[in-house]
């Protein structure tokens, strides 16, 4: 699992990714994304040999920050999600820590979590969708948001078609 | 009966379009009943189309009446030269296919059509749907059309912003 984080710049992509074809390495899944005005991207990579000698080149031209973990991580692990939480509230400390924990109690793994800050400077609003899943019901994750008060929750199921 | 073999990616045929169908014949019916067994055969699907099992010609089945939550539906459907006259709305929702094994993603589609077809014994059909049905019903024309969700495919990211736009401007791109 390769991370690199850096100020971002156009041609990131395009040079991270040239420089591990060069090495031989074959990339697997992968995120990238814009966070701030950084730009992070998070692989798997496979191949033999030392990675981070392979991209050090591109990585101190463009300012990147590395970091490699070996995993044992495979092709043809997807879960599939079949809920899905959106979560929108004043944006104040502890959103996130609470609404996580709570689902985290009701059983809820999540997948995959965005979170963006909208609305004014004023009145910044916290906004927040989460896909997970669950052995549990819909009502179940329900009710464990509940508490929360202040904040606007809404839970769906997610019925992934196939066809 | 039979239960076909199902073409997958990266296999050049799913990109065919298909031919209407202009005989309403046994072995239309014929055909359309392996279509139906292959469909069974795999894991959950609501539908399937000929292409997909490498039979260029109009036709779709779907079945929604099995989802784990409920969703308005009519009941099990074969439909031959559908053809979506109206559209309206846009939801996204996740899609997998029986081509594209492993993988789901994404996908923007209508929330609401009409559409006419044939039934296997050429009488015209005419439906209403909304929701996962017609989500399901775009699906497999999209096969006909030599077309396959991952072509489709948008980021979470991209719809919250685009749903911002329409609430606030209602404005199309
Ligand atoms: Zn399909």
């Amino acid at each position: 699992m390769l991370t690199l984080v850096g100020e971002d710049r156009p041609g990131i992509v395009a040079g991270v990714t040239d420089a591990l074809f060069r090495g031989g390495w074959n990339l697997g899944e992968a995120s990238m994304i814009r966070l701030g005005g950084n730009f992070s991207v998070m692989m798997m990579v496979r191949g033999t040999g030392d990675v981070t000698e392979a991209l050090r080149p591109a990585a101190q031209s463009m300012g990147l920050h590395m970091h490699v973990d070996e995993i044992s991580g495979d092709l043809h692990q997807h879960m599939v999600p079949n809920i899905q939480v959106r979560v929108s509230g004043a944006d104040r400390a502890g959103i996130v820590a609470q609404v996580t924990g709570a689902l985290a109690e009701a059983g809820f793994n999540i997948l995959e979590l965005e979170s963006d800050v909208a609305g004014s400077r004023e009145r910044p609003v916290y906004i927040m969708n989460i896909q997970g899943v669950t052995e549990t019901t819909l009502e179940r994750v329900e009710q464990a948001l509940d508490a929360l008060g202040d904040v606007d929750v809404s839970v769906s199921s997610i019925e992934t078609l196939i066809g | 009966m039979a239960v076909l073999e199902i073409l997958r990616i990266p296999d050049e045929r799913l990109k065919r379009p298909s031919e209407p169908v202009e005989h309403f014949d046994d072995a239309l019916r014929a055909f359309i009943a392996d279509l139906e067994e292959t469909r069974r055969h795999g894991p959950g699907a609501v539908g399937i189309a000929a292409p997909q099992v490498g039979c260029f010609q109009r036709i779709v089945i779907v079945d929604v009446s099995n989802t784990r939550k409920p969703v308005p539906n009519h009941g099990h459907m074969v439909l031959v030269n559908p053809e979506i006259v109206h559209w309206e709305g846009y939801e996204m929702g996740r899609e997998g296919c029986l081509s594209v094994p492993d993988y789901t993603g994404n996908v923007i589609r209508a929330t609401h059509i009409r559409l006419k077809a044939r039934d296997p014994h050429g009488a015209a059909l005419e439906y209403t749907m909304e929701g996962f049905e017609a989500r399901a019903l775009q699906h497999e024309i999209d096969h006909l059309d030599g077309t396959l969700f991952i072509d489709r495919v948008v980021s979470r990211r991209t719809d919250l912003f685009r749903r911002k736009v329409y609430q606030k401007g209602g404005a199309k791109d």
